[in-house]
């Protein structure tokens, strides 16, 4: 078989995390029971009319320059004209042009396994709201639920020729999207629920070819894995069309996540002429040079440039880099115990280790969430973890005792101090007195003692273990090994 | 004489000297409503009840000193207007059975002014024609005389007043729609500047365009009215800040070297040479008064009729497209969900409906926009520049309102080019956002001609001085349909 070589334009959907919708006060909210969440506006009743949600402007205006984006000084709103049961207005409203919407001309690096990053064009982040839902009724027919429909929905369209090349790049790039997201906090990226949603242009051309080929649309890829997966189906499906003698249809596919293969939805017949003009009720948006600056200078540290950072300056490795700054508050939590004084290596450990194992445990989201969800809801505090690593490091507790003590800090809240202090697990660092329990453990157990002395040395971990158990770990782990052998010798 | 002669300025007085109540007052108006709108097929719909109910809130507001200049004071709506509760047709079928969940903005405002609403009135429908021929359900009727239209589209709440069936009413005005049918009724009609009046509410035809407005029997009494619904409305973005219009010094105004620009293409051989003779009579009368006037040449009025017949039904094309059956009105059934949209919307708007909607559908696709929508928006400022202009050096623009005088019901039908001409010279004010007015200023055939005056942007208050002072120049007390 040729050479086959992969182009994926990425086209994504997100909704933006406001308290109301796009043009009314009804609230923004996932599920419930149909059309509970619905105006005379976002039912597009007779006349009714938008009144912009100035929040939602300014979500894509930051994600607009988070994307390095170009911004004009005037903005306006389209519509977009088509019938559908899930179009309350029989338009939406949009954004039309190349420098028109809020945010153009832009780019995501993302990075690639060799270490390097790659430069992700990306043509427009403009403003929308969003359609209803059709519903198949459970006694036939169809009916339509409008809460979603108005939600503030902004559109992130990467540019033309397309920079993805594999199915790596386009399930990164959706990472790194989501993640640059939820850091600006402006989406939730709940993919499952459609609040994130992903649909890529997928084209295979021969290697080395010129032009393009003729693209297909993937649907309902709800995770990571179904985007890489789909773009590798689409490709090999596309490649062996073409090794066949076949042509590529342009057609919209949808993705099955069962059979982990797609199948076709509908096919384009033509360009659908959605006769965009701009809304007259509603005036165009001003962007100030000043605005611009001063959303710019707001921007946090991207989780790109924040892992990067993590890496060069306090020496972590990739992917604990990596793992501490997918999450926001996450990444807060980590920088504000290393700004207390805590040891970025041993910190990230306890952070990465125990701290996300019992969250996860306890069904915190912590690590999902693009917000400050570990202050909230946990009650351990960065100030815990860095008092636990210094009480290690001065020899205080033994690592052993630091993981209970860090189980009963999560569900008390109580500082690792005061734990070791009230429970007694204060390591037991006199020589005199470790030896003393050693040669008392010895005692009691003169047969294996016999045993080791004649050679058996395996038996030295149930000495070990003896100690401990007598001591309830408490007993220092180096001086235990020093005066086991002493006692054992000794007797 | 009978409550229903009063004017709405006389009819304030007389409630808040307690001469007479709210409920008799509204009373007296449905009553004539019943026994006479046989003859002229204003209203849709009337709403006794709750006409009572407002009478009798506005009844409290009197009694405990609240009562504003309008207090208890019946209005009639134009039936594109939402009424809570009220149905609410375009005079469309379409609508047939839609009833508002919610207010428009300036009915809240009535209420809160305390003015009864007695009902809705005919209109074109969805308030495209002249004439309100165009009526799903009936043609209405000049009180001037019965076989003539009452112009239009907002020809029911213009008969009403004219036939005192209603002391005021309001409009909506996109190329017109308000001061052709005062004008060819014999009354005061207002299209306050473009953003003054929330548009919340107002069924919308050309957004752009649109614009409600007062009607009453003379200028003192739309002012009030206009003053009644102005404002700021944070539900509508088009709203402007400063929005209030203030009727409080309507009546201070003098002729004494105002100054009145003549744009010779309004004087044309467009319009009827009598109605052109009656606005010129007028015109030496006001220069008698100390009124001046010049002769000017705003060319792109030439172009107007042909730009608003690109806008306002590219604009309609797209407002239009949420009448599909599925939420709101009555449902035709079809194959499948386009076949019910076809079927409902093919049986269901008239056919001038589907006239624009198919025009403004064509200038907004993909190939012609840039040739109509956009060169029309061109040609649009390029109009609205050329009237800035004069009102840097001219109180106002005058003209006469409508080219012709009423015309047979049923006399135009044939020459669908003619009725679209009629809104020569009312357009230009809605293509620049202007405030413009047109009262009664003489009889042409014994029937009635309008003079328009066209003012700045924000310039409302100044122009409603100026046409009172005009209304009082002409000198004659306000003329009652012969019928009456």
């Amino acid at each position: 078989m040729s050479e086959y070589v992969l182009s994926v334009g990425m086209e994504v959907h997100a909704e933006l995390r406001t308290e109301s919708k796009m043009f009314c006060r009804c609230p923004v909210a996932f599920g419930g029971m149909p059309n509970t969440r619905v105006c005379p506006v976002c039912l597009g009743l007779p006349g009714t009319l938008p009144v912009p949600n100035r929040a939602a402007v300014q979500m894509v205006l930051r994600t607009a320059l988070a994307l390095n984006c170009q911004v004009p000084a005037h903005s306006v709103f389209h519509r977009k004209n088509y019938f559908y049961p899930d179009l309350p207005k029989g338009y939406q409203v949009s954004q039309y042009g190349e420098t028109n919407p809020i945010g153009y001309y832009g780019y995501l690096e993302i990075p690639k396994l060799d270490g390097t990053t790659k430069r992700i064009k990306i043509r427009r982040v403009h403003l929308e709201e969003d359609t209803g839902k059709l519903l198949h009724l459970p006694g036939g027919g169809s009916g339509v639920d409008y809460n979603r429909a108005g939600v503030p929905l902004m559109e992130i369209v990467t540019d033309f020729p397309p920079d993805i090349e594999d199915p790596d790049e386009a399930k990164e790039y959706l990472v790194q999207l989501r993640q640059t997201l939820l850091y600006l906090g402006v989406c939730d990226g709940k993919m499952e629920e459609g609040s994130l949603r992903c649909e890529p242009n997928i084209s295979v051309r021969l290697a080395g070819a010129e032009t393009y080929g003729t693209k297909t649309e993937l649907k309902n890829l709800n995770s990571f894995r179904a985007v890489q997966l789909g773009c590798m189906f689409e490709k090999k499906r596309q490649s062996e069309l073409l090794e066949g003698g076949s042509k590529v249809v342009q057609e919209t596919r949808g993705w099955n996540e069962q059979t982990e293969s797609s199948f076709l939805m509908r096919v384009k017949e033509s360009e659908q002429d959605y006769r965009y003009f701009p809304d007259p009720d509603l005036i165009p948006m001003e962007f100030t040079p000043e605005q611009i600056e001063a959303e710019r200078a707001a921007l946090p540290e991207l989780p790109l440039a924040k892992s990067t950072r993590y890496q060069k300056d306090l020496g972590l490795s990739p992917y604990d880099a990596g793992v501490l700054t997918a999450d926001r508050a996450w990444a807060e939590f980590f920088e504000s115990a290393i700004g207390q004084g805590g040891d970025a290596k041993q910190v990230c450990n306890w952070m990465n280790g125990d701290f996300a194992k019992l969250l996860n445990e306890a069904g915190e989201t912590a690590l999902t969430s693009g917000e400050a969800t570990v202050g909230k809801t946990s009650k351990v505090r960065p100030g815990h973890i860095v008092e636990l690593t210094k009480l290690i490091e001065a020899g205080t507790i033994s690592g052993k005792i630091a993981k209970e003590v860090f189980g009963d800090m999560f569900t008390s809240g109580s500082m690792p101090s005061e734990l070791v202090k009230s429970k007694g697990l204060t390591q037991i660092s006199d020589p005199a007195e470790v030896l003393a329990v050693c040669e008392e453990v010895v005692r009691e157990n003169a047969g294996q003692a016999e045993q080791y002395r004649a050679g058996k040395e395996g038996l030295f971990g149930f000495f070990v273990g003896q100690v401990m158990k007598k001591t309830q770990g408490r007993a220092n782990p180096a001086l235990v090994q020093e005066s086991l052998k002493k006692a054992l010798e000794t007797q | 004489m009978s409550l229903t002669q009063l004017n709405a300025t006389e009819l304030a007085r007389s409630l808040r000297a307690r001469e007479v109540s709210a409920r008799e007052v509204v009373d007296a108006f449905l009553s004539r409503i019943e026994s006479e709108d046989a003859h002229y097929k204003s209203f849709l719909t009337v709403d006794a009840e709750g006409a009572r109910r407002d009478a009798d809130a506005a009844q409290a507001l009197l009694d405990n000193g609240k009562g504003g200049p309008l207090t208890g004071v019946p209005v009639a709506l134009k039936d594109n207007i939402s009424t809570n509760g009220l149905r609410t047709t375009c005079a469309s079928k379409i609508l047939d059975t839609y009833v508002p969940p919610f207010d428009a903005h300036v009915v809240e405002r009535l209420h809160a002014a305390g003015c009864p609403v007695l009902g809705k009135t005919n209109l074109d429908e969805f308030a495209m024609g002249a004439s309100c021929e165009n009526s799903a359900y009936f043609p209405s009727r000049n009180p001037w005389d019965t076989d003539l239209v009452p112009g239009g589209s907002s020809g029911g709440s213009a008969a009403a007043v004219s036939a005192e069936l209603a002391p005021l009413s309001l409009g909506s005005d996109t190329g017109g729609s308000i001061r052709q049918p005062a004008s060819l009724c014999g009354i005061v009609g207002f299209k306050p500047t473009y953003g003054r009046v929330s548009r919340y509410g107002l069924v919308a035809f050309g957004s752009s365009l649109d614009q409600i407005g007062p009607m009453g029997r003379n200028v003192e009494d739309t002012a009030l009215l206009a003053e009644a619904i102005s404002g700021h409305d944070a539900m509508d973005s088009t709203s402007l800040p400063n929005a209030a219009i203030s009727a409080a010094e309507v009546k201070q105004g003098t002729l004494k070297g105002k100054k009145f620009a003549l744009p010779k293409e309004l004087f044309a051989d467009e319009i009827d040479a009598g109605v052109r003779e009656c606005v010129e009579l007028a015109i030496e009368t006001l220069t008698r008064e100390g009124a001046q006037f010049q002769e000017v040449s705003l060319p792109s009025i030439a172009y107007g009729v042909t730009t608003y017949y690109i806008i306002a039904p590219a604009e309609a094309s797209s407002n239009l497209a949420r009448f599909d059956g599925i939420r709101f009105g009555p449902r035709l059934e079809g194959e499948g969900h386009i076949g019910n949209v076809a079927e409902t919307r093919g049986k269901l708007f008239g056919p001038e409906v589907k006239l624009r909607i198919m025009v403004g559908t064509y200038a907004l696709s993909a190939g012609y926009y840039d040739a109509y929508y956009l060169r029309a928006q061109q040609v649009r400022a390029l109009m609205a520049a050329e009237f800035e202009q004069s009102f840097q050096e001219f109180d106002a623009v005058l003209s006469p309102t409508s080219p012709v005088v009423a015309f047979p019901i049923g006399g135009l039908v044939d020459d669908p080019m003619q009725l679209k001409l009629i809104d020569f010279c009312t357009i230009p004010a809605n293509m620049g956002g202007f405030p413009s007015i047109s009262l009664p200023c003489g009889l042409s055939n014994d029937l009635p001609v309008g003079m328009l005056l066209t003012g700045p942007v924000m310039g409302d208050e100044k122009l409603l001085q100026t046409a009172y002072s005009v209304e009082r120049g002409l000198g004659r007390d306000y003329r009652r349909p012969p019928i009456l």
